[in-house]
């Protein structure tokens, strides 16, 4: 019954899914609104979880004065901060609640989100070093990528595409239509093709039971 | 026969649909019947597919050997995870970033199950950091199954998966600043991932750890291959699990899904051919179109 059940409500759940990609919405009604809307639902209750799942990883190092515990005592204060005058009321203070002005607000706004924007900003010093990585002519291959991605970079820029324009007015197009529309997006499509059918195949392995690793079943 | 009735089920409810969906008026996109027939292209492409994995689990299932290539990233988990036991470090396993109802989600934390049962065997220390809530209670169950599977239920530590954090750069930032701290032998990051994979996999590699990636994303592809040392594209991520597994049964599907690549590749070379000549290339695009 424990394994029954699980992969029972799985199947319907897929065949649901199917069902409402088949069905007339004017007949069924918003079915597929429906469905995903009970996953927001479960999704918050297991909030909770998550909440209690970093307190209680954090609280040890605190409690035991490990290296660095001042971090994860800033952590647990931040969370505090952030999620309890979210929670309450409105009605009780503006500051409280997720509206312009609120304490999640005013915190949101002035550290969370530069935060994030400048980890963001450092993605540039990682390609950086990733392209350079990459691009280092070991062989044949690694050769061809280099000349393939210099000349992509140069056509994306206005000094590069005038250089090619003054080569030959066609170059840009050329570039355009053989590499990124033809060598590039026929890559990409081989990948998609192979990965739908994959996230298919492995879509139907759960719905039958036959893929159960995901429910803790090896 | 375990999967008789449900496949029956799904073939009956196949054939009961197709010829409910041929009588209906087909062309028009507005619909005032039970279906959508404007779709009945996609319904029978989703049933051959259906039938031919189902058909390759049937054979794996009768003792049928089915032949599997190799795949390189997948051969050298066990080995990373050997490494991590050897030089005592943690090995770090990101199941994506995205929530429990994305495949790519479910796909690894499959892995997740099988990379758990080798660490669980080599007593090798996991940490599982993940973004959703969802995703965590999944995931802790999937390890814990996994150290019993093994016999070394005291191994497991619950706060072995653990949530970090609900935002992109947030959980980013975490994962990094464990990478640089705790020096984790092996990262392996399977599962769906967006403008944090060249983050992540950058910092594993000046951390020096041995970094096995997968996504179905193709837009992080060339980060991964640039960053880590082995890469699984598109489809390899969804057959890590059976790869892993090596149960027939699990590979039949992987069976299926070439079958299915040879009838979408003869379709391309029809399609560009008709197009190309202009015999009839307007029907051929029409045949495939969902709307």
């Amino acid at each position: 019954m424990k394994t029954k059940l699980p992969i029972a409500i799985a199947f319907l759940s897929g065949l649901a899914m199917v069902a409402v990609f088949i069905l007339n919405p004017e007949k069924v009604g918003d079915m597929e609104g429906e469905l995903l809307q009970w996953t927001t639902v479960i999704g918050g209750f297991t909030l909770l979880l998550g909440v209690v799942s970093i307190v209680r990883v954090n609280w040890r190092p605190v409690v035991r004065r490990e290296t660095g515990w001042l971090n994860n005592a800033a952590l647990i204060l931040s969370v505090a901060v952030m999620a309890i005058p979210s929670v309450l009321p409105v009605s009780w203070s503006p500051l409280f609640g997720t509206d312009g002005g609120s304490i999640y607000d005013w915190f949101f706004i002035n550290l969370s989100a530069p935060m994030m924007a400048t980890m963001f900003a450092m993605l540039a010093f990682y390609v950086a070093s990733a392209a350079f990585r990459a691009f280092r002519a070991r062989n044949a291959e690694a050769t061809l990528l280099l000349v393939t991605a210099t000349i992509v970079m140069l056509w994306r820029v206005p000094v590069g595409e005038g250089l090619f324009v003054a080569i030959n007015p066609r170059l840009p197009n050329l570039i355009n239509t053989y590499v990124m529309g033809g060598v590039n997006v026929a890559v990409q499509r081989g990948i998609i093709i192979g990965a739908a059918l994959g996230a298919a195949a492995t879509s139907l392995r759960i719905m039958l039971g036959i893929e159960r690793t995901y429910m803790g079943k090896t | 026969m375990r999967l008789a009735r449900p496949v029956g089920l799904l073939l009956l409810l196949i054939l009961l649909l197709i010829p409910e969906l041929l009588a209906a008026n087909g062309a028009s996109s507005v619909e005032t019947g039970w279906f959508r027939t404007y779709r009945i292209n996609a319904v029978i492409v989703a049933a051959v597919f259906s039938a031919a994995v189902l058909y390759y689990t049937q054979r794996a299932r009768r003792g049928d050997k089915l032949f599997v290539r190799k795949i390189a990233g997948l051969d050298e988990v066990e080995d990373a995870v050997g490494r991590a036991t050897e030089m005592g470090r943690p090995v770090l396993f990101i199941p994506g970033i995205d929530e429990i109802d994305k495949i790519d989600t479910l796909a690894g934390l499959s892995i997740l199950g099988r990379v758990a049962l080798i660490t669980a065997r080599y007593e090798t220390p996991l940490y599982v950091p993940v973004r959703y809530p969802m995703v965590l209670a999944a995931a802790q169950e999937v390890v814990q199954q996994s150290y019993i599977t093994e016999g070394r239920a005291d191994s497991y530590n619950q706060d072995m998966v653990c949530y970090v954090a609900g935002e992109q750069f947030a959980y980013t930032a975490t994962v990094n600043g464990y990478m640089m701290r705790e020096r984790p032998a092996a990262n392996i990051m399977m599962g769906a991932f967006y403008a944090e994979s060249l983050l992540l996999a950058e910092t594993g590699n000046a951390a020096g750890s041995i970094q096995i990636a997968g996504t179905a994303q193709p837009e992080q592809l060339p980060f991964f291959i640039a960053a880590c040392d082995y890469t699984l594209m598109g489809e390899e991520l969804f057959a890590a699990s059976a790869y892993l597994s090596h149960e027939p049964l699990m590979l039949g599907g992987l069976k299926g899904q070439d079958f299915m690549k040879v009838l979408i590749i003869a379709a391309i070379l029809v399609g560009t051919f008709m197009v190309t000549t202009h015999l009839g290339g307007d029907w051929m695009r029409s045949l495939f179109e969902v709307r």
